[in-house]
């Protein structure tokens, strides 16, 4: 993305998506970096002291994680890119979606255009990401834009609420 | 040599007192008949995510000790948990691999690889610290106290065969009162 249309299309801000994970009362982030959260969210976290970091080899391993965490009346998010997505569906499935467990997902994507909707993307591995979500029946969010942030904590209750899965989509590269 | 998984777990019931026991497929169904503990956490949902499982379960209660009995085939599908257990460093996880050389679950086919794969030299490589080889039960009893309340993360292969057969109850592993009653079970240890 270039300077022009990062001005135009600013994306969310880490200390915003920071303060509401902690107002939600998230202690755990569990994450496989992705480029689009790494300079505005996941560095940040990182240094932290009230958020604990796994760092994660492969993005299932996050997805048990965070439900172990869940057993024990402790909140968590799991970090990581659409591929990583991709790629834990099963464990999400399983684990998530049939089991009824509250595991919320931060998930850059990466490729998506900053001047469009995923679902308009000119990318396969960006367009899909919202219909497979769909047929899966996971609640999801858009955090493209500063103001879109306002709807994480409420998304993150949703989830510990219903003991559901919810994933927040990040469109647009996280900025400090 | 080689010891009865069964057995295994015979001796794991007779030491764990409050711990948490993450337990998946062959060893999970042994587990359910020989130790139905209200602290048994069976529901792990996808192969190979036991560990993963148990290490969310130990950072999440570390006043309680926290053992995953997973399966050969099972964690060669999750062998970054390795890594990540070492990075995370809890010290109240205990990991044993029951390692029978074959996905049991699934056919009795061998793993790939055979037997050349050295679980013990994976959780080295991988940073763990304490890890052990067992192959004679006598030997896995005198160790379990220790195995059980050194600092962890705690690591160790136990060399088996299954035993006598248990019924492979998946709906009630899949099921969710299996799950109410652990989460309650974990509420009421809070409570002590």
């Amino acid at each position: 993305m270039n300077a022009t249309t990062a001005a135009a299309y600013p994306g969310p801000r880490g200390a915003d998506i920071i303060a509401a994970l902690k107002a939600a009362r998230v202690e755990f982030v569990a994450a496989v970096p992705d480029i689009v959260t790494s300079d505005g969210l996941l560095w940040p976290i990182s240094r932290d002291p009230a958020l604990r970091l796994i760092r994660l080899c492969k993005e299932d391993e996050g997805v048990s994680i965070c439900t172990g965490l869940a057993f024990c009346g402790r909140r968590a998010v799991l970090m990581m890119q659409q591929t990583g997505l991709m790629d834990s569906l099963n464990a999400i499935r399983a684990i998530a979606v049939e089991y009824q467990q509250p595991v919320c997902m931060l998930v850059g994507l990466q490729g998506k255009e900053a001047d469009r909707a995923a679902s308009a993307s000119g990318k396969y591995g960006v367009r899909i990401i919202e219909p497979v979500l769909d047929a899966m029946a996971i609640d999801h969010i858009t955090l493209d834009s500063p103001a879109d942030v306002a709807a994480l904590g409420p998304a993150i209750a949703r989830a510990y609420d219903r003991s559901r899965p919810v994933v927040a989509l990040i469109g647009r590269a996280v900025v400090r | 040599m080689t010891m009865r998984r069964d057995d295994c777990i015979r001796a794991l019931a007779r030491h764990r007192g409050d711990a948490i026991v993450v337990a998946t497929y062959q060893a999970a169904f042994d587990l359910m008949r020989i130790d139905p503990h209200p602290l048994n956490y069976l529901s792990v949902g996808a192969m190979g995510q036991a560990s993963s499982h148990a290490l969310g379960l130990a950072l999440g209660r570390p006043d309680m000790r926290v053992v995953v009995l997973d399966g050969d085939g099972s964690l060669l599908m999750n062998l970054g948990s390795l890594v990540t257990i070492a990075g995370a460093a809890p010290g109240n996880l205990v990991h044993f691999v029951c390692e029978n050389g074959c996905y049991e679950a699934n056919g009795s086919h061998p793993l790939p690889g055979g037997d050349q794969v050295d679980f013990a030299g994976l959780a080295r490589a991988a940073g763990i610290g304490d890890v052990s080889v067992f192959d004679a039960l006598d030997a896995f009893e005198a160790a379990l106290p220790g195995l059980l309340t050194r600092p962890g993360p705690v690591f160790a292969t136990l060399k088996v065969v299954p035993g006598d057969p248990s019924p492979q109850e998946y709906e009630v592993i899949h099921g969710a009162e299996t799950r109410r009653r652990f989460k309650e079970a974990l509420r009421t240890a809070a409570s002590r």
